[in-house]
């Protein structure tokens, strides 16, 4: 049995009267494709929210390699964030101001490597995503497709040890699904990355290896039989 | 699968031997279960009986002779005509699930769970398929999304279904 690279436990959440989470358990291990489905509004957004750091539980523990995350400064969180997370959401949000190449490098270049080097790997980055020919243009001047390759290579230029996924296929075509889920599995795959996938299409859930259903704030794990 | 109307497809683009026909069959419709010799044969007897195929051709070898077939024209219009009508739209109204859901229900056990383990076995088999397609051909790929999509539509009935156990339950249990 692989060491959990991240383990959530009892996680509770409530936006006013709304509990969205009411006790949520959660383990991903290192290397390993997790998908969280779960009907709208089952908590499953604010579940992976809370794991990637982004919000803070009302009570619950979340531990990272080892380390109590809901215990952690903002500025340690962020950092953790910014060095070890790597993230991809529905809509690339991609920076329109700036190139897709320096989309890119935008992580690396935020961690201190120098703009030569950052745009280099960036660059061996969008062609390993197929994208290339986007490098020069800006976010708004290229399809949904290429502009999801863009965020996934912009996720995982850094190598993150994790990398949260939320519904990335969501705005795209099924062709344009499946090419980002087959690019962004593969990557991951390569460079051992883990993957925590939120999405409500079971065909993108099939790329991962185990899924977790979120219901009413609550995780269920549902073992199928064996093959 | 129709094993006759396919036949009739291959052997319009060329005749064949039997075995030909049945790894031709194998190749692109039966990777999953390939056809017996025996339902080859039958298959080929019954055409050649309707006169859809006929025996284009005889080589002797040292085992039994190799007959050629070849599709006839009433053979042609068969295929056409198969292709021409849709298949019927099952729409499962009484399936297994569903009895299963309800009866569940009736005697008081989790229909949750009966829901939640069928969910889990279509993932299971979604990502075999996902991992087939990913290492296979623009065939497999085709084939597999095929599977995938129905597959899909099942989950979606019994995602939408486990939202409305409550409702069921009220209006069949009394």
């Amino acid at each position: 049995m692989t060491t959990p690279l991240l383990t959530a436990t009892a996680l509770h959440k409530r936006y006013g009267e709304t509990d969205a989470l009411a006790g949520a358990d959660l383990t991903v291990t290192a290397g390993e494709v997790l998908a969280i489905m779960g009907p709208s509004g089952s908590g499953k957004s604010t579940l992976l929210h809370c794991i990637a750091g982004i919000v803070t539980p009302d009570s619950g523990r979340i531990e990272y390699d080892g380390v109590d995350m809901t215990a952690m400064s903002d500025s340690r969180r962020s950092a953790l964030r910014r060095t070890e997370f790597g993230f991809v959401f529905q809509f690339g949000q991609l920076v329109p101001e700036l190139t897709c190449l320096e989309n890119v490098a935008l992580p690396l270049r935020m961690n201190g490597v120098a703009r030569k080097a950052a745009e280099q790997r960036a660059a061996d980055w969008l062609a390993k995503l197929e994208v290339s020919d986007v490098a020069r243009k800006r976010p708004g001047q290229v399809s949904g497709g290429q502009g999801q390759r863009v965020a996934v290579a912009r996720a995982l230029v850094a190598e993150p040890r994790l990398l949260f996924a939320d519904e990335p296929t969501g705005a795209l075509d099924s062709l344009n699904g499946e090419a980002v889920m087959r690019h962004l599995t593969s990557a991951a795959a390569e460079l051992g990355t883990a993957v925590v996938l939120v999405t409500h299409e079971a065909r993108v859930a099939a790329y991962s290896h185990r899924e977790i259903v979120v219901r009413d704030g609550r995780t269920r794990t549902v073992v199928a039989a064996a093959s | 699968m129709a094993i006759g109307q396919t036949f009739l497809g291959l052997l319009e683009a060329k005749p064949r031997h039997g075995y030909d026909l049945k790894r031709a069959y194998d190749e692109r419709f039966g990777a999953d279960r390939p056809l017996h010799y025996g339902q080859v044969y039958a298959t080929l007897s019954r055409l050649l009986k309707n006169g859809l195929v006929e025996v284009d051709g005889v080589e002797p070898g040292e085992g039994p002779e190799r007959k050629r077939y070849a599709i006839t024209e009433a053979g042609i219009t068969d295929v056409a005509g198969w292709l021409a009508t849709p298949e019927k739209p099952e729409p499962y109204l009484q399936n297994t699930l569903y009895a299963k859901v309800v009866l569940a229900l009736l005697t008081g056990r989790s229909a949750a769970e009966v829901l939640d383990t069928q969910r889990a076995e279509h993932l299971r088999f979604m990502r075999d398929l996902t991992h087939r397609k990913t290492h296979g051909d623009l065939a497999d790929q085709l084939i597999c999304d095929f599977a995938l999509f129905h597959l899909e539509a099942d989950l979606r009935w019994l995602e939408l279904t486990a939202a409305r156990l409550d409702q069921l339950r009220a209006e069949v249990t009394p």
